[in-house]
């Protein structure tokens, strides 16, 4: 036998071994462990802020940690840091490239960062000393688009790619610390844990993979979704992870467990989940689709509880603010809104 | 096929072989804990989820107290 072949039939054998050990670990499902507890009443968020500013599709958009600040990136060429309190614009930030696909606040609110079509992320520099914001650093090295980005601190930010890969760089020396390989097919989103040492990607191999950064290994791999996962992020206490989908579900999956706990799904929706983020206790997930709506799920009944309607376009983006006070949507039509 | 190609092929399935040993000796819990410290979270943090229970508005930094004057 070739060693091509060996090496084939092992490949198959452990994810044989691996299927079936997350079967023995299946006494129950997650509806029957709240079979006794009470669907969430009916939620009914307003919009108590509308952000208007930006002239083309919002594509991204991502809190800062005071949960008043949040920054939003547009086709038309602007990264804009809101006071979402107030709907003032604190800083309008021009860019190089107007084909951002995503925009993130540095958790020191020190820093803010974007990328997109041009391969590269940016990282801006919000406090520099005349008062002007500067681009710091352009990280280049990816050979795809940048379709995420994430700061760990303002030395560190990983990213993910069209390339398939996902990296942790250093900003000092815009170099890449190490290179996350595995997907098959382009990394869409990612989101890092809370103490920092792991994070999560899905791709549009239809996987999330859960890497330790320090290691620079992926330690779990989930699969189950039918199409590209756009949106992915952490349940609130660090051991679940939440994914949405281009085949119009978003699921959990439970990471000690190692597999799929429910499917968030209702046949009368058929476009794609682009965002999602969870409500404080996890209790809620707010997921925007292509159909220009968001939908509140109740996380644990895996039934849909409320809607956000409101953009007259598809809902890009979502982040809910670190307090858990607001959701803030992103839109194609060019507005963010936040509610509570 | 060129010895180089074989070779890159080799060398990708090796990777992949080596990954799935690593995620095949994840240590698992049952999905009855699991599932259960996941609603234990959410109802132990309902009391305090804005979105889940609602803000009033006088603690709502999104919604400026409304203030009636009489004159």
């Amino acid at each position: 036998m070739g060693e091509m072949e060996q090496l084939r039939k092992e490949a198959e054998s452990l994810k044989d071994q691996i299927s079936a050990a997350r079967k023995a670990v299946h006494d129950v499902t997650l509806p029957e462990i709240v079979s006794g507890t009470a669907v969430v009443g009916r939620v009914q968020l307003k919009t108590r802020k509308t952000l208007r500013g930006h002239l083309a599709k919002i594509y991204a958009m991502h809190w800062g940690t005071d949960s008043k600040l949040c920054v939003s990136a547009s086709q038309d060429g602007k990264l804009i840091v809101w006071d979402s309190y107030t709907t003032n614009k604190v800083h309008a930030i021009p860019l190089k490239s107007s084909w951002v696909m995503t925009c993130a606040y540095a958790p020191s609110g020190n820093m803010v960062a974007c990328g997109g079509l041009d391969n590269m992320c940016s990282i801006y520099n919000l406090k520099g000393k005349d008062g002007n914001v500067k681009v710091m650093r352009e990280l280049a090295a990816h050979t795809g688009y940048l379709s995420c980005c994430r700061f760990l601190n303002d030395s560190e930010i990983i990213t993910s790619s069209g390339d398939c890969t996902c990296a942790l760089w250093d900003i000092e020396t815009g170099t890449q610390k190490t290179i996350f390989s595995g997907h098959m097919g382009d990394c869409m989103s990612l989101a890092v844990s809370h103490d920092f040492n792991m994070f999560i990607s899905g791709a549009c191999d239809y996987t999330a993979k859960l890497w330790d950064i320090r290691e620079g290994a992926c330690r779990q791999t989930f699969g189950g979704h039918e199409s590209d996962i756009n949106a992915i992020g952490f349940f609130p206490n660090g051991n679940a992870v939440l994914t949405g989908s281009d085949d119009g579900t978003c699921k959990m999956y439970d990471l000690r467990a190692d597999q799929e706990l429910i499917t968030y799904q209702d046949p009368s929706i058929m476009c794609g989940v682009t965002s999602l983020a969870p409500s404080l206790s996890g209790r809620l997930i707010l997921a925007g689709y292509d159909d220009f709506n968001c939908n509140i799920w109740d996380s644990l009944k895996a039934e849909r509880v409320g809607v956000l309607a409101g953009h007259d376009n598809r809902v890009s983006c979502i982040g809910v603010t670190p307090d858990g006070m607001a959701a803030c949507t992103g839109s194609w039509d060019s507005f963010l809104k936040i509610w509570n | 096929m060129s010895n180089n190609s074989a070779n890159s092929s080799l060398v990708i399935a090796q990777k992949m072989v080596k990954q799935l040993r690593l995620e095949a000796s994840v240590r698992r819990i049952k999905v009855s804990q699991a599932a259960t410290d996941l609603k234990t979270f959410c109802l132990q943090n309902a009391h305090k989820d804005p979105l889940l229970i609602g803000v009033p508005s006088s603690e709502n930094p999104f919604r400026p107290p409304k203030s009636c004057a009489l004159f």
